[in-house]
């Protein structure tokens, strides 16, 4: 650990290395906890079945690619067969869950999750998977940093993923609908919104944009069936930091956590990476709660 | 609650079945083991999930400190730190008088450390409510398999060997089944002590409604952190016979095991009725008979179906088993029912 340390002050150029890397991991972390953060704030649910999502998605992208199609037509194609997926998945259960309370919605996410992975790791094997992109690596500064291709591709298909998102949320109409329900859904349901298909639409939404991160997570990284509770982790993560309406924090946010995952799993070993981020949400909540405690709040 | 009607019947009929099952049914003492293993950890899961309204991903946790610690201290006591690791736990097969010994002084040590850790643990992590500390919990159960994997001392992710079990004591699978089932047992009478005092009523209040329990001057976070060392307790030690029955601890697969036993646990007390003292009890026996008779016919697919079961029971049966009969016979809980009010009382026990 502290070899590792000592490198990182010895040649400083690898803290750009890190950095860069971790950025740019980072976008996809943005859009899964955009998700999360769309439908906690307007269903009030917490999709422990986020993560899983992410995964299916690289799946998909990486079943089209192993059946010879174009990596980068996985995006769409996961974007869709996602929508699919949420879709059902509302109507068959979370439609149930909406109005009860947390205590049940929370466990029926869980169990969605543990459904999921299992399924994944029967449909796809437990093997880990990637999808080769085909493009290059760059190299800068003397050849000292490498970044690859795909990605430089990866963060701004993300970030272009996002602006549509947004811009999708305060242009169309239904986009409009979700966010009136978000403030009220009771006045929402008044006006002669369809609260039930506004829900419908989050959802499917959230898990659309999942899948889509998780076909740029394929190309950039792997997916395992087990990985998915570490996006969901990371996800609520940057949501509790970030706060559910606030999507420039979001984006900072989950920039730094991929900087901070990054170089911890450099200077820890990559062994610890997984316990250094679930580690961290305990320490982001409890400290959250700390500082609230000074002014007799919790966290809700 | 007043029922059973009558506790001696009901507990002098539950003894019988106990001590005669493993006599009868010698093939499978290993089995019932396991099964009054299944109860304990419903058991201690109710104290958050049910009586609190705090549903806890991780107390786990406590399962596989205690699991680690027992290893560690019997290791001690008799072994050589290095002829261990490299014969794996066979070279030296021990006394039973000493295994004895080492369970003992292994489980109370277990004990010790686990209400130590929720008692530290509990006073940060028991600050947070609802949702937060659902999946706080959840990241403390996968953060400390991971940890346990990357710490050398205890074998890291290659696991640790934990002693032979030795001649004399009779069978292996009775010796734990009467463990487990006396750890049942005390498990069963201390919850019923305590959710009939104040204690309970407090826990109660706490998960009706936090803020006002607070107002009223009751110091939540101090009875949040009792009730979860009260789960470590009985986790901590149920945790370490359950590695010495085993004989083998994976940090991630039987230690932290948040896959099986930590999903388990949770599913066992919600079918059973959470919230209630037999509900556990009985989801436990059910879900573990369901699961030695029918699990191998589903071909790889018991862990999917599982998924599937706790959706099913949180959407459709959220009230469980016990709370279903509440419902329907509210005269077997001792409840009577004002003929006038039945409409608003089945909605209130739904709740």
């Amino acid at each position: 650990m502290w070899d590792n340390l000592l490198i990182l002050v010895q040649a400083p150029i690898f803290n750009l290395q890190l950095l860069v890397d971790g950025i740019l991991i980072g976008a996809v972390f943005a859009l899964a906890a955009y998700g999360m953060a769309l439908v906690w704030g307007v269903m009030n649910i917490i999709n422990i079945a986020q993560g899983e999502f992410v995964i299916l998605g690289g799946f998909v992208t990486w079943w089209l690619a192993s059946k010879g199609m174009n990596p980068f037509l996985g995006i769409p194609a996961s974007f869709i067969v996602l929508f699919v997926v949420g879709w059902i998945i509302y109507k068959i259960v979370i439609r149930r869950v909406v109005d009860q309370d947390l205590f049940i919605s929370i466990l029926a996410t869980f169990g969605i999750s543990i459904l999921l992975q299992q399924l994944m790791n029967l449909v796809f094997d437990s093997d880990v998977r990637t999808v080769e992109s085909g493009l290059g690596t760059y190299f800068m500064l003397d050849n000292t940093i490498t970044v690859a291709e795909i990605k430089v591709v990866g963060f701004v298909l993300a970030i272009a993923l996002g602006l549509t998102l947004g811009a999708f949320m305060t242009k169309s109409k239904i986009g409009q609908a979700i966010r009136a329900t978000a403030q009220n859904a009771r006045a929402a349901r008044i006006l002669g919104i369809n609260t039930d298909r506004v829900y419908a639409v989050t959802y499917s939404l959230n898990a659309a944009i999942c899948g889509s991160a998780g076909a740029l997570v394929v190309m950039t990284w792997n997916v395992q069936a087990f990985q998915g509770l570490a996006y969901t982790v990371r996800s609520f993560m940057i949501v509790v930091v970030a706060g559910v309406g606030n999507l420039p924090a979001v984006v900072i946010s989950a920039l730094g956590l991929g900087a901070l995952e990054n170089f911890a799993g450099f200077i820890l070993g990559i062994e610890f990476q997984m316990a250094f981020i679930f580690s961290l949400l305990v320490v982001i909540l409890v400290w959250r709660n700390f500082r609230l405690k000074k002014h007799r709040q919790v966290l809700r | 609650m007043n029922w059973p009607p009558n506790n001696k019947v009901l507990y002098g009929t539950l003894l019988i079945v106990a001590v005669l099952a493993p006599i009868l049914f010698p093939n499978y003492q290993a089995q019932m083991a396991y099964m009054w293993l299944m109860v304990v950890l419903a058991m201690t899961w109710d104290i958050q999930g049910g009586q609190m309204g705090y549903n806890s991903f991780g107390n786990i946790i406590f399962f596989g400190i205690g699991m680690y610690t027992t290893a560690v201290v019997q290791r001690a006591m008799f072994f050589n730190f290095d002829d261990y690791e490299q014969t794996a736990g066979t070279l030296h097969a021990i006394t039973a008088s000493d295994y004895v010994t080492s369970l003992v002084v292994g489980g109370a040590g277990s004990a010790i450390l686990c209400v130590i850790v929720a008692v530290v643990l509990g006073s940060a992590v028991l600050g947070l409510r609802g949702h937060y500390f659902a999946i706080c919990t959840l990241g403390l159960g996968i953060a400390a398999g991971e940890i346990a994997g990357g710490i050398d001392f205890i074998g890291a992710g290659s696991g640790m060997v934990t002693p032979v079990f030795p001649d004399g004591l009779g069978e292996k699978g009775l010796f734990f089944y009467i463990i487990f089932f006396t750890l049942a047992v005390l498990c069963h009478f201390t919850l019923k002590k305590l959710y009939a005092g104040r204690f309970g009523l407090t826990l109660n209040a706490i998960r009706d409604d936090e803020d006002k329990a607070e107002a009223m001057g009751l110091r939540t976070t101090r009875y949040k952190s009792v009730a979860w060392a009260v789960s470590a307790f009985f986790l901590g030690i149920a945790g370490g016979a359950m590695g010495n029955l085993i004989g083998y601890i994976d940090p991630i697969d039987t230690a932290f095991a948040g896959s099986t036993f930590g999903v388990w646990m949770v599913l066992m007390a919600i079918l059973g009725g959470k919230g209630t003292i037999w509900g556990p009890v009985i989801g436990a026996i059910i879900f573990h008979i369901t699961q030695e008779l029918l699990w191998t016919l589903l071909f790889g697919w018991q862990r999917v179906a599982l998924g599937a079961i706790i959706v099913a029971i949180v959407v459709f049966f959220p009230q469980g088993i016990m709370g279903f009969i509440r419902d329907r016979w509210p005269h077997l809980m001792g409840q009577t029912v004002d003929k006038s009010l039945t409409a608003d009382k089945s909605k209130e026990g739904a709740a």
